[in-house]
């Protein structure tokens, strides 16, 4: 862990604990990680179940608080914020790609991708125009008006991608986001998070395939029993350029 | 931003299932019996006044005590009011004319069958024109009484239509038999919408009297005062007079002298009453809808813990949760209203035409659009107040376990 000193990580977790007290056993879920994450970097955080990786992705993704320990996003220590302010950090800096997709069944493709928009009191006009340039960069610009029901795991994982960038943040955060996918429907997911990466995105991705772990992130951080066990690394592929993906992933604002 | 969530919740209310707009029933109800009442108004103060016979506006009446006061069992006239009182209030500087009313209960029979009704005293001479004029009488079909009429008598409007149950209706011509005397009916009454008068035999004073071994009591004494702007004068002497005649001291009368005023207010303490009833029942279905909207909010959030932890994730704040919630109940809260409020006005409609069909009054039936809008108002609010609990509930969900349902 001595590349990246220097220079301020995006998010450090500094000797991280998070303990679950149900009756009188301690869980512990996790007990004393500290790793720090690049911007730009695609990361892969890999365990098997009980190993304390859904655990840390809620630390990271500012849904929960340590209880030991601090985590830094962007330099701030999140670790102190309020419900209120992880809940505003979380909508403007942290993108959430789910397993189960979580869309919101009473509402459209497109209303699911203005909804994180809505949250931030951007204006409806410029919602519409940024939630249907995602659709369409996820190749979904003909079922913007289907509720989820209407659509197959692979679509709803697409939505839920635009619906990741809608508030172009920091961080995209993806837990199993193939779990519920035949292997051609993630390929095809996985495609657009490579493709998002090769932007610059930073991308951490929680899963328990240690082949799709390996094939796709730079950095692969096995997790055992709440703690750090090793990190793999893979050379950096050169980024690339494409024009109007670029743009759209970025925003206009 | 308020109107986005707004929309959120008027997106949510529209996926409700039946079960959550079964729950406004209490709301709906409660604003229904509310407007509906208030709708009806002065429909209904008509519809009562007819039923107790109150139309003039310019006679007295006098009773034994106890009687226009509904009291309780037993405060009836025990001491009813006589022939003496009758003459001593006729010779009142004060007063114009006093007539004897008499109405008693009766077998009728007729077409093989008997009934239970009423029979009333039709007086003589000038005060049968009196008392035709005060009661309004007018024939359907055949004549009034006149003084040289033995064994006749007039109906009222029901027999006419037979809803007394004798299983034939009586025209003129035919013979009724009252009290075991046979009687020749020479005329129908034409319809007062009151159960008194519609259901009435009237006859001469003399043939009442041998019907009913009344002697010389009498129920009511309708008193004309000789100038009716000083009725209440006419009213003091009444009492005096009856005071001394009676032998009773102040505060002690067995008797009571009404205005019209002071019927017109038993009529409104009765109606009160009922309002009170009503307002009473709509309170209660209304407080229950309310817990029916707290309940259906709670079951709302906890079926919904996904989805909120869902918007917790994209950057929903605790307000912004507790703002979705809230303004849904007072949406659902609203509707209720609504729907109370339309079907409100509705029943006021019909009912003061029913009303004026039944009682022959020409009340104009019109929609009273405050009472809407606050009615409107007050059920939003309610709605809101019995989302706070709940919407405070969704707000304070801790995303971590809202997401793993």
């Amino acid at each position: 862990m001595k590349k990246g000193e220097g220079k301020s990580a995006l998010i450090e977790l500094k000797d991280v604990f998070k303990y679950y007290y149900m009756g009188d056993n301690v869980v512990k879920a996790v007990d004393g990680i500290s790793l720090k994450i690049n911007e730009g970097e695609f990361v892969a955080i890999m365990g098997p179940s009980g190993s304390g990786k859904s655990t840390s992705m809620n630390l990271v993704g500012s849904l929960d608080v340590p209880t030991k320990g601090h985590i830094f996003l962007d330099g701030e220590d999140i670790s102190t914020f309020s419900e209120s302010d992880l809940s505003q950090l979380r909508g403007q800096k942290i993108g959430f790609i789910f397993q189960s997709f979580n869309l919101i069944p009473n509402l459209t493709a497109k209303e699911n991708v203005m909804l994180p928009m809505t949250f931030q009191g951007v204006p409806i006009e410029e919602r519409e125009i940024r939630a249907e340039e995602l659709l369409s960069l996820v190749e979904l610009g003909d079922r913007m008006d289907h509720y989820p029901n209407e659509l197959s795991g692979g679509q709803k994982q697409r939505v839920a991608i635009a619906r990741s960038l809608a508030n172009e943040p920091e961080v995209i955060l993806a837990d199993e986001p193939t779990g519920n996918l035949d292997t051609k429907t993630g390929d095809i997911v996985m495609h657009f998070l490579d493709r998002l990466h090769k932007q610059g995105k930073t991308i951490i991705m929680i899963t328990h395939e240690s082949e799709l772990a390996e094939r796709h992130a730079e950095i692969v951080y096995w997790l055992r029993d709440g703690k750090l066990e090793k990190i793999t690394k893979k050379k950096k592929e050169k980024k690339y350029i494409d024009g109007e993906f670029k743009k759209i992933v970025k925003g206009r604002r | 931003m308020l109107s986005d969530i707004f929309t959120l919740s008027m997106k949510n209310l529209k996926h409700r299932g039946l079960r959550s707009w079964l729950t406004l029933l209490g709301i709906f109800i409660g604003v229904a019996a509310v407007v509906s009442l208030i709708s009806l108004g002065n429909g209904l103060q008509t519809a009562v006044s007819s039923q107790f016979g109150i139309s003039s506006t310019e006679l007295l009446s006098v009773q034994a005590g106890g009687i226009s006061d509904f009291g309780p069992p037993g405060s009836g006239a025990v001491d009813p009011l006589t022939t003496k009182e009758l003459e001593a209030i006729e010779k009142l500087s004060s007063v114009k004319r006093a007539v004897g009313r008499d109405i008693v209960s009766a077998k009728l029979e007729y077409n093989k069958r008997a009934v239970f009704g009423y029979a009333t005293n039709i007086p003589s001479g000038d005060n049968r024109k009196f008392i035709y004029e005060q009661i309004e009488a007018k024939t359907i079909v055949g004549r009034l009484l006149k003084d040289e009429d033995v064994g006749k008598v007039i109906l009222g409007y029901n027999f006419y239509t037979d809803s007394v149950g004798l299983g034939k209706k009586v025209v003129p011509g035919n013979t009724v038999i009252i009290q075991n005397k046979s009687f020749q009916v020479v005329g129908i009454l034409e319809k007062k919408g009151s159960f008194i008068f519609d259901n009435v035999a009237y006859m001469n004073e003399d043939e009442l009297d041998s019907i009913s071994n009344y002697g010389d009591k009498i129920d009511i004494i309708a008193v004309q005062p000789v100038n009716k702007d000083e009725i209440l004068k006419t009213k003091e002497d009444i009492e005096k007079i009856l005071r001394k005649v009676r032998d009773v001291k102040v505060g002690d009368e067995n008797f009571e002298v009404s205005t019209p005023e002071s019927s017109l207010e038993s009529v409104n303490a009765i109606l009160g009453g009922v309002q009170m009833f009503i307002v009473i029942v709509a309170s209660i279905s209304i407080f229950i809808g309310a817990l029916g909207i707290v309940n259906t909010m709670t079951t709302s959030v906890l079926e919904r813990k996904k989805e909120i932890g869902i918007m917790k994730s994209i950057g929903a704040t605790n307000y912004q949760i507790f703002l979705q919630f809230f303004i849904e109940s007072s949406l659902l809260g609203l509707v209720g209203g609504f729907v109370g409020a339309a079907f409100g006005t509705l029943i006021g409609f019909i009912g003061v035409l029913g009303i004026n069909s039944f009682v022959n009054s020409d009340l104009t039936p019109s929609i009273n659009f405050a009472l809407i809008f606050f009615s409107l108002l007050g059920s939003f609010i309610i709605g809101g107040i019995a989302g706070i609990a709940p919407a405070i509930r969704a707000a304070n969900q801790n995303p971590v376990e809202a997401l793993r349902e």
